[in-house]
């Protein structure tokens, strides 16, 4: 026999027969390298050129969406102040959650993703791939909404601007990161789209942008604790009163990576090299 | 049904799991070890053995046609062999490695059954990608690809040092241009492949799957679908593959008439092997004059 001692079958006649499995565990597969990685996100950005539609509905939606809430509160300057500058970090959350758990579950159900993991390409590689490629189309629509609200709308923000974009990619990073988890639970687009109204609307309504947390019933109150939108949200309106970066603004922005790190990591957890 | 001691009496697989030495093909000297040797692999899937406790070899540098129905466990096979199939037991022993060795991945080119590949992407765009994954550049190249162009780029590649940047890209540049060429697509290699026919779709899949020079290309019905002029094209290519670059070919087909342009046949029905030989062998054994008449008697032979 030819085979590898260690997965050599059948077992020993005597004693335990415990199950030789062929395949050795897949604890250590490969290691992340940055040129798969950048790679994988030029080629997700490829894709999306060749479909110029979405790439126009990513970029100016979340503007449009501004300029139709300044003139909804036309009357009222303060409660587009406060909503607005939230609206800046959530829409990247929101578009990001959407493309990025359309991407993966077509990868999911193309192939390419068995193919790809049939070959030297660490998870790492492939989530990191869309992570970068989202990432940047985030800083390119938070670019354009920021600049439009700061300087066509009047939005009035007394701390920087780049920090209004810092959080607005950090929340982009966590849309992917939730979007991604979400296509594994997906067996088609109608459900990855149904897992928005799931994911995104409870933390819409209990992230503070409708009333300040505190008010809240006692139980949603606490809810809203855990869930990441509502630090998206606080760390958005400590940028809008504050001169310059306070600590809390620091814990939530903080907090906002940190549950995006770790929902990326478990969305590679789903992503599965063996078909069961 | 096959029971569990490791070489069946009952079944009609020829019984050697040594060295190949089956059959009257041109084999190799003693030397070189089948490219895949298994032993009592079974596969479970939902409480379902799909595969039931298989032996078998699959020589190098051959074309090896694995038929059988539908369903009858071809694709949860070919994905054991490629590693990515879960709970699998038994030995299976690919490339002189356990199967599902991650260093495996690169020497294996593997073909699903549906086209995998992008298609908000062109042709080229696809194989770039892929290319990229598999040499990412400085830890593999083709440095001097220019001075020995007939050389297979992994060779060339495991002896040299480092290559630079932009020598890994132009080696990654010719991979893509050779893998295109190969399936007969150049002249559509700027389009989107979303716009390709279900045949265009599945040798740009088939490109793929040779970009790296694999040593061993696992092919799940790579023909299916594709008209004959097409069909006898790629078994033109397949046959060249193997032998002048020496890759070992297993091909999955329900289609038996295909199974005479292959070396070697495992005939698979409801997931135990009826035979495992040469097409030749196997219609003088049965005394029938094609693959499908001798695939049926064994059937009937079997159900006795």
């Amino acid at each position: 026999m030819t085979a590898p001692a260690t997965y050599a079958h059948p077992p020993p006649p005597s004693g335990t027969p415990p199950a030789t499995f062929v395949h050795p565990p897949l604890r250590r597969g490969n290691p992340m390298t940055a040129s798969r990685t950048l790679a994988t996100a030029a080629r997700v950005l490829r894709q999306l050129r060749h479909d110029p539609r979405t790439i126009a509905l990513l970029l100016i939606v979340p503007s449009l969406m501004i300029i139709l809430l300044r003139y909804v509160f036309d009357g009222s300057p303060a409660v587009f102040n406060s909503i607005g500058a939230s609206l800046l970090g959530i829409f990247p959350l929101i578009t990001m959650f959407l493309v990025s758990s359309i991407a993966t579950l077509r990868e999911r159900t193309s192939g390419t993703l068995e193919r790809l993991l049939a070959m030297p390409l660490a998870k790492g590689d492939l989530i990191g791939g869309y992570a970068l490629a989202f990432g940047a189309i985030a800083v390119l629509q938070s670019l354009i909404a920021t600049g439009i609200a700061l300087w066509l709308l009047d939005l009035n923000v007394t701390g920087s601007p780049w920090l209004l974009l810092l959080v607005a990619l950090l929340d982009a990073l966590l849309g992917t990161a939730l979007g991604l988890f979400v296509s594994a639970f997906a067996a088609s687009e109608f459900q990855a789209v149904q897992f928005m109204p799931a994911v995104i609307f409870p933390q819409l309504l209990l992230c503070g942008l409708f009333t300040p947390r505190d008010t809240m019933q006692p139980v949603l109150r606490w809810i809203s604790d855990v869930l990441p939108m509502s630090y998206a949200v606080d760390a958005m309106t400590q940028v809008l009163h504050h001169p310059h970066p306070t600590a809390a603004f620091a814990r939530d922005a903080g907090i906002v990576a940190a549950v995006a790190i770790v929902v990326l990591a478990l969305g590679a957890a789903t992503l599965p090299r063996r078909t069961p | 049904m096959v029971n569990y001691s490791p070489h069946p009496p009952g079944n009609s697989t020829t019984p050697d799991n040594g060295p190949p030495g089956t059959g009257p093909t041109p084999e190799q000297s003693p030397g070189p070890r089948p490219a895949v040797t298994a032993t009592a692999l079974t596969v479970v899937r939902d409480n379902r053995k799909v595969l039931q406790s298989l032996d078998f070899t699959v020589p190098r540098a051959r074309i090896t046609g694995l038929l059988g129905p539908s369903g009858c466990g071809k694709s949860t096979l070919m994905r054991a062999i490629v590693g990515t199939q879960a709970k699998a037991t038994g030995t299976l022993t690919v490339l002189d490695a356990p199967a599902g060795t991650p260093a495996l991945r690169k020497r294996i080119g593997y073909v699903t059954q549906a086209p995998s590949i992008y298609q908000d992407l062109t042709v080229r765009q696809n194989l770039d990608y892929f290319a990229a994954v598999l040499h990412p550049g400085r830890t593999h190249g083709e440095p001097q690809a220019e001075a020995h162009p007939e050389a297979r780029p992994t060779q060339a590649r495991r002896t040299q040092a480092r290559p630079t940047r932009a020598e890994a890209r132009t080696a990654r540049a010719e991979a893509v241009a050779r893998a295109i060429e190969d399936v007969d697509l150049t002249s559509h290699a700027d389009d989107l492949a979303g716009r390709l026919s279900g045949g265009q779709l599945s040798r740009v899949s088939l490109a793929v799957a040779l970009l790296g020079s694999p040593e061993l290309l696992v092919l799940d019905e790579p023909t299916v679908g594709l008209d004959p002029v097409l069909r006898r094209d790629l078994w033109a290519l397949f046959h060249s593959i193997a032998t002048t670059r020496g890759t070992t070919l297993l091909v999955s087909s329900h289609v038996m008439d295909e199974a005479e342009r292959c070396h070697r046949l495992l005939l698979l029905r409801d997931g135990t092997l009826l035979a495992e030989d040469t097409p030749d062998a196997l219609r003088s054994r049965t005394r029938t004059e094609t693959v499908e008449e001798a695939f049926l008697h064994l059937v009937d032979e079997a159900a006795r």
